[in-house]
């Protein structure tokens, strides 16, 4: 094909401040065809995406649309022509109906009636051409994410978009609505629309490019035919080094339960329930993952657990003593004090406190520990001396406990994180979400520490909604859907099996569930 | 994304001085319009407030007062609350000082009234911000409403009080009888004569102000109880996650914040009116919020930022005296053109001067 790219960037340049985020990029997408960016969380995808939906102004560099180099000042410029971005957090209003939620923006005129009636049709003819199947008149808030997203399509297809941008798409999705989200893709492009897929999952390349572009540290750093490329080599180019992508671990050698949950059922503020008679344990030396779409009440188990959420009912015992997770005195203290460690699911929003030094954060939650205090005063010097040796330990670069954490990348604050948690020798440790956000490099260093916590004895709750890393690191592996336990596998889960669990589908291995779980 | 991390002596020394000259900047134009001169203005109001004993002393004597309502507001926003009521709690805080002084002045001297009055102030004070403080922590009633609210209740409050109980017998002025030696703290003039402080009120509030700034310093940066606020503060979730307690931290915060206003009535009632009056606190609980303002809710900078309005109001006074063209509105548009640029304009500067000092080619790739 030599006719026109539908998109094509010449020397982008885009600096916040003192960070380049974009450094003189060049990008050819053609007409009719996926192409996938791929990246480590901060390698510039997003900002680069941002000035193509006008979000952003590039500092330099050309924008060339069809042809012909346009200037996109805002989303409406981008949407004019005919450039549609599905985010990677859905702007739609939840309490509207999928019709409304098309429309809104674009009704054409002061009057709904007339706006809506066209509005209609033309999602009647988008549905019957790309297979996008939706009850126009269902609320959004009664729909699935999978079918939120497809909404978010047709808003852009309602515009007449031309070039799709999707941003992580696949980030709230079960495996099967991923691949269905491809199966869409392809109807697309197969009807002459372009695709730009952001991501940084190299399976999703793989699956569903035809293209595929790396960059690495605001840098495009390769595009290859994806037909003609590696998993292997994508994780090379994006990290620039060669890398593992499994883990190296024995078998699990699990003693007797540490932790031992019993009929917890958690209710959110709302008064749904998000946690419903939730049984199992972990065992001293093991990993138990769980593993479950994001949203079916994993988060809340890990902050019930950890004492920052209030169970409706249910108990805990850890080391023997049984803990009424009900009481409502009890908080993330006593669970520190009853030795369980907690890696959050969000270090920037619970992990950190990123407007703090560095060896402040490091003894975040244990600042009440007597170590840390002389007399009435915190002793700073017992308090550095420690996070100098924890930075040494795990490697946190830069290696300055005086620097804010706001500025330590994403893998090197996790690490701090991990760091704090690991090194107060809990007997069990709650993880979430361990790399999210996290270059490749730390990835592995993080997979092989918590191993070596395992192999010392200690039990590990693992919470992740990377499927990769569930089977990667995890001796047991339940899954969640909806807020119960509906399954539980072994170290060799097939991904395909979890992926039916995940969705909710029945269990029929109901040996496994009894054998195991309590 | 952070902001990029500047020298700090840029953070804490020029960029405040850049938005203050930005102030006086306009300031200047303002007096320009009005028709008069405004280097002659500037002459007037330094010399009025710095340029002799007794003008340095009623300088001091505001700082004071600043000091105390400034730490208050400043305490407060380490743990993200906005206390706009220390009006209110100093108000409530002379109550405290009057029942020691009013209490012990027959009987003991000044330098045993005081631990008292101190204990007293502080006591009123807190337990005026007790209320908003628990409405907050527990209900989620925002103190910012509930503060101001209290300034009026306060108000009222002590205009009952006053009239109805505290009032002199026979006398009609609203306000309590006057306290003998043991409830009047000295004046610094007598303290030290050859500093010529004259008939200005400048007393030993002064350094019970300055040790207050020493012990906030070491209560935030230097306690659990400081982490604690500070991290709720900075990152209410980390802090639950932490195990801090929210509800905890927002009444102890708002009890030390209260506390800290209601001492400025030390200064005023013992140590200048030398009796409980209506409205003595006369805007010092707002102006604290500026100060705090200026002084980056640090300590050091708010003791500067006292003194730089304590200026204001002494050299304003002088101003409007000589310049009969300048009344004293003038000098509150002064004041309000320092808390429009030091408060609300406070980042006007700061991405300019951030690009100036940090090296363009310093790759720093993070969440972008």
């Amino acid at each position: 094909m030599s006719e026109t790219p539908a998109i094509e960037l010449r020397k982008i340049n885009k600096s916040f401040g003192p960070v380049h985020a974009n450094k003189d990029i060049d990008l050819v997408v053609k007409k009719g065809s996926i192409h996938g960016i791929i990246g480590e969380n901060g390698a510039g995808k997003s900002t680069l995406m941002s000035i193509l939906y006008g979000f952003y102004q590039a500092d330099d560099g050309d924008i060339l649309v069809r042809g012909e180099k346009v200037s996109i000042s805002d989303s409406k410029a981008a949407i004019g022509l005919g450039i549609g971005m599905v985010h990677q957090h859905f702007m739609l209003v939840d309490n509207f109906s999928v019709l409304e939620n098309v429309v809104l923006g674009a009704e054409d005129s002061q009057l709904l009636a007339g706006g809506l009636a066209r509005a209609r049709t033309e999602l009647k003819r988008l549905e019957e051409e790309y297979e996008l199947r939706v009850d126009p008149d269902a609320l959004i808030q009664d729909l699935p994410v999978g079918l939120q997203q497809r909404v978010e399509i047709l808003k852009a297809l309602y515009r007449s978009a031309e070039v799709l941008i999707l941003d992580e798409p696949t980030g709230v999705l079960t495996p099967a609505e991923a691949d269905h989200l491809f199966k869409i893709l392809e109807v697309l492009k197969n009807e002459g629309k372009t695709v730009l897929l952001i991501t940084h999952k190299l399976r999703e390349i793989m699956a569903a490019t035809d293209t595929v572009s790396v960059m690495r540290r605001g840098e495009m750093v390769a595009t290859r035919e994806t037909k003609n490329t590696s998993m292997e080599e994508l994780a090379e180019l994006m990290v620039g080094r060669s890398v593992l992508l499994r883990v190296d671990k024995q078998p699990a050698e699990p003693k007797a339960p540490v932790l031992e949950v019993d009929n917890l059922t958690v209710t959110d503020s709302r008064g749904v329930q998000v946690v419903k008679d939730v049984s199992f344990n972990v065992r001293a030396g093991e990993i138990v993952g769980i593993a479950g779409v994001s949203g079916n009440g994993q988060s809340e188990l890990l902050e019930t657990l950890s004492g920052i959420r209030r169970a409706t009912s249910g108990t805990m015992k850890i080391n023997g003593e049984t803990i009424d997770l009900s009481a409502s005195a009890l908080d993330a203290a006593d669970m520190r004090d009853k030795n369980m460690g907690h890696v959050p699911e969000d270090r920037h929003r619970m992990g950190l406190i990123n407007s703090f030094a560095e060896y402040e954060n490091s003894i975040l939650g244990y600042h009440r520990d007597p170590a840390y205090s002389k007399g009435l005063l915190m002793d700073l010097a017992a308090i550095k001396k420690n996070a100098v040796a924890e930075i040494e330990k795990y490697d946190i670069r830069p290696p300055s406990p005086m620097l804010k954490t706001a500025n330590f990348s994403g893998g090197n604050q996790q690490k701090i994180v991990l760091a704090r948690e690991i090194e107060r020798d809990p007997e069990v440790l709650l993880v979430g979400q361990p790399t999210r956000g996290v270059d490749i490099g730390a990835i592995e260093f993080i997979h092989r520490r918590l191993v070596e916590l395992r192999d010392q004895g200690k039990g590990i709750l693992l919470v992740s909604v990377e499927l990769d890393e569930i089977r990667a690191l995890s001796d047991r592996v339940l899954v969640m859907f909806d807020g119960r336990i509906v399954g539980e596998r072994g170290a060799n889960a097939e991904e395909g099996d979890l992926g039916l669990l995940m969705a909710g589908v029945e269990d029929n291995n109901t040996q496994a569930v009894q054998g195991d779980a309590r | 994304m952070s902001a990029g991390q500047l020298p700090r002596w840029v953070d804490l020394g020029l960029i405040p001085f850049l938005n203050l000259a930005a102030a006086f900047l306009v300031s200047g134009l303002v007096v320009v319009l009005i028709g008069e001169n405004p280097l002659d203005a500037v002459k007037i109001l330094v010399w009025g407030s710095l340029g002799y004993g007794e003008g340095i002393g009623f300088t001091l004597f505001y700082a004071t007062n600043f000091i105390f309502t400034g730490l208050a507001v400043a305490v407060a926003f380490h743990a993200g609350l906005f206390n706009i009521g220390g009006e209110g709690q100093a108000y409530i805080g002379g109550l405290g000082v009057a029942f020691a002084c009013l209490a012990l002045d027959h009987y003991v001297p000044w330098y045993v009234t005081l631990p008292f009055a101190i204990l007293g102030s502080a006591a009123a004070g807190a337990a005026w911000a007790l209320i908003p403080g628990w409405l907050q922590a527990t209900r989620g009633s925002h103190v910012v409403i509930t503060t101001i609210m209290f300034n009026f209740i306060a108000a009222s409050l002590m205009g009952y009080l006053l009239n109805n109980m505290l009032k002199e017998q026979g006398s009609m002025q609203t306000e309590t009888r006057t306290f003998e030696a043991g409830g009047r703290l000295p004046l610094l003039n007598d303290l030290f004569p050859s500093f010529g402080f004259g008939y200005s009120p400048v007393n030993l509030s002064l350094f019970i102000a300055l040790a207050a700034c020493v012990l906030v310093w070491l209560l935030i940066w230097r306690t659990r109880l400081g982490f604690e606020i500070r991290s709720f503060g900075a990152n209410a979730s980390a802090a639950v996650y932490a195990g801090i307690s929210p509800v905890r931290t927002i009444i102890v915060t708002m009890l030390i914040s209260g506390g800290l206003a209601g001492m400025m009535a030390i200064n005023e009632i013992m140590g200048s009116q030398h009796r409980l009056l209506l409205d003595f606190v006369t805007g010092y609980g707002f102006v604290g919020i500026a100060v705090a303002l200026m002084g980056r809710a640090h300590p050091v900078g708010i003791a500067l930022a006292a003194i730089l309005f304590g200026m204001l109001y002494q050299g304003g006074a002088e101003l409007s005296f000589e310049m009969p063209n300048i009344t004293r509105d003038m000098i509150i548009v002064i004041q309000g053109l320092v808390i429009l640029f030091a408060g609300a304009l406070e980042y006007m500067f700061r991405p300019a001067i951030v690009r100036l000092f940090t090296p363009a080619q310093r790759l720093n790739p993070k969440e972008a």
